[in-house]
């Protein structure tokens, strides 16, 4: 078996080396953050701090208001991600267990308008926004992030697993359909809640372009939004842009690392969609 | 039946209301929009919006800067998808074969890029690609290859997004395809090995034609997400230099919410939705026609 193992040996290689480019720009980034200032904008690029230190990460906190912008990102991704919950959990269980007049040309419907980029809507929503006084609000930014057709699907395709007979005992029992909800299916569908919950909080956090659209005060930016106008105020200034990239970034990292096995199941979900 | 019916549209109703409201209502105003001159004295007295036909679209095809914009994004999803793709199948064979206890934490390595911040990571890049002091071009210096100006260059600023592209998102497709690496019974590459089929073979004759189906789900997911770039050339060159990354989105950003063109910008909007929707199609045709699906 010597030419398997040297096949084994080979493959292992290739994927260090992938591995390698993969992380090599997480991992200078972080470095780079410990820098002290200026000591990044040197050749040969250093790979390590000869010091490490905070003060990039202090000059971030005192100099551009960093703080705001991340509590700005937190609010904004934590209530999108309950409203989405809310709307989603409700109407992806409805569409797989409750009959209702025009359920399946609804549905049908919704697939078929998955092909639509989400930018077609921008402009007219925005005006539409506009006159409901909700540009420069977060509510504005949350619109679109409250029900979404994937997320309905991903519960509903989840939800149909649920079997009939437990809902119809419950319904005999004099159960209420709210009860139902809350203590029958809610349980049953925790798994698919946590993907869909992962999912919008990465979105919302992650999401550029149409916060970079509705919001104009400078106190309501997200932190992309607030580090993309960070980044061409401070060109030069590589330890504390790469300090914000790490506080963009580690947070919903480490929330992918910790629920990982979630995030996989709302990938592969997604996957069948077509 | 009554009361499941009433459930049911209790149920459904808040998302129906919220994506009747904020989702189709806007699709089927954005069309209206484009066939008008919407723009900054509309937007301060709807007593100026006229309706211009398909105006805004016979100016945009006369357009140079559009058809420039047109033309990068296609460079961008040409070269980009299939470089993506390829990286995200190599590294999905790559974790399929052999090494079991390893293969968990490679695949959280390759994935990690795909939940960064796409803003935060065009940061990243765009330090890296520093022509004078970034890693890349010390990592070329090495192998005797003179410094590029990556993103100074309009020959080098594609190819430059490019790479931050296929860097950012290989991972999410391999997942997918290793998925399906997966379900390929193993009886099917021991046939062939015993036929005398070589490694090369094996991958062309049996992995290829098994994952077809899940190949063509993930271009069409993919080139979705391609024709999309925005992020990248507002972050990393403002669509610079030379307009050589103004991509589709970019130049409608800046001729609705820098220009206020609201109406030509909703025109640009709907050339790219349908450029999408008949590509899509075309690749399920062929798809159909090879008998993939």
């Amino acid at each position: 078996m010597r030419r398997s193992r040297r096949a084994a040996f080979i493959q292992i290689a290739l994927l260090c080396l992938l591995a390698g480019f993969a992380l090599f720009p997480l991992l200078w980034m972080v470095s780079v953050s410990l820098m002290q200032p200026g000591e990044a904008s040197r050749f040969p690029p250093p790979l390590l701090p000869a010091e490490p230190g905070l003060s990039a990460y202090r000059a971030l906190f005192e100099t551009t208001g960093i703080g705001r912008y991340f509590l700005n990102s937190l609010f904004v991704a934590t209530l999108g991600t309950l409203l989405s919950l809310l709307f989603n959990a409700t109407a992806g269980y409805a569409f797989a267990k409750l009959r209702f007049k025009g359920r399946d040309r609804i549905f049908q419907l919704l697939l078929a308008a998955l092909v639509i980029p989400a930018q077609v809507t921008m402009l007219p929503l925005f005006l539409m926004l506009k006159e409901l006084g909700l540009i420069n609000t977060f509510a504005g930014v949350l619109v679109p992030v409250t029900a979404s057709i994937f997320g309905i699907f991903l519960v509903r395709q989840y939800a149909m697993s649920i079997p009939d007979e437990l809902l119809e005992a419950a319904r005999v029992d004099g159960a209420g359909e709210g009860r139902i909800f809350l203590q029958i299916v809610v349980p049953a569908l925790t798994p698919i809640l946590i993907t869909l919950a992962l999912f919008t909080f990465l979105g919302a956090w992650n999401d550029f372009m149409w916060p970079l659209i509705v919001l104009v005060d400078q106190d309501l930016y997200t932190l992309p939004v607030a580090l993309a106008a960070l980044s061409r105020e401070h060109v030069q200034d590589n330890e504390l842009m790469m300090a914000g990239s790490v506080l963009t970034i580690l947070p919903v990292l480490l929330l992918f690392l910790v629920l990982q096995r979630y995030y996989m199941q709302g990938v592969m979900a997604g996957s069948v969609k077509g | 039946m009554r009361r499941a019916s009433r459930a049911g549209w209790a149920f459904a109703g808040p998302a129906l209301f919220m994506l009747g409201l904020f989702f189709f209502v806007p699709v089927a105003l954005a069309f209206a929009l484009s066939l008008t001159d919407f723009d900054l004295y509309a937007l301060a007295d709807l007593g100026n919006l006229r309706f211009v036909g398909f105006g805004n679209y016979a100016e945009l095809f006369g357009t140079p800067l559009f058809w420039k914009a047109l033309g990068n994004t296609l460079y961008f999803v040409i070269v980009g998808v299939p470089l993506s793709i390829g990286l995200s199948l190599g590294a999905a064979v790559l974790l399929n074969g052999g090494i079991r206890r390893l293969s968990g934490l490679f695949r959280t390595a390759l994935f990690a890029p795909v939940v960064t911040t796409l803003v935060a990571v065009a940061v990243i890049w765009r330090y890296l690609l520093h022509t004078r002091y970034g890693m890349v071009n010390y990592a070329l210096a090495q192998l005797g290859i003179e410094p590029v100006d990556w993103l100074g260059d309009p020959n080098w600023s594609m190819p430059a997004i490019i790479l931050l592209a296929v860097w950012k998102n290989f991972g999410y497709n391999m997942v997918i395809l290793l998925a399906g690496l997966q379900t390929i019974p193993a009886d099917l590459y021991e046939a062939a090995t015993i036929d005398g089929a070589s490694r090369w073979q094996r991958f062309r004759h049996v992995t290829i034609p098994s994952l077809a189906p899940m190949l063509l789900l993930v271009s069409i997911l993919t080139m979705a997400g391609y024709f999309q770039l925005f992020a990248e050339p507002y972050v990393m060159t403002q669509g610079g230099p030379v307009e050589s990354t103004v991509s589709v989105l970019y130049f409608m950003y800046e001729q609705g919410f820098k220009w206020w063109n609201l109406g030509v910008a909703s025109a640009v909007a709907f050339i790219l939705f349908v450029i999408m929707f008949v590509i899509t199609m075309i690749q399920l045709r062929i798809a159909r026609v090879r008998g993939a699906i």
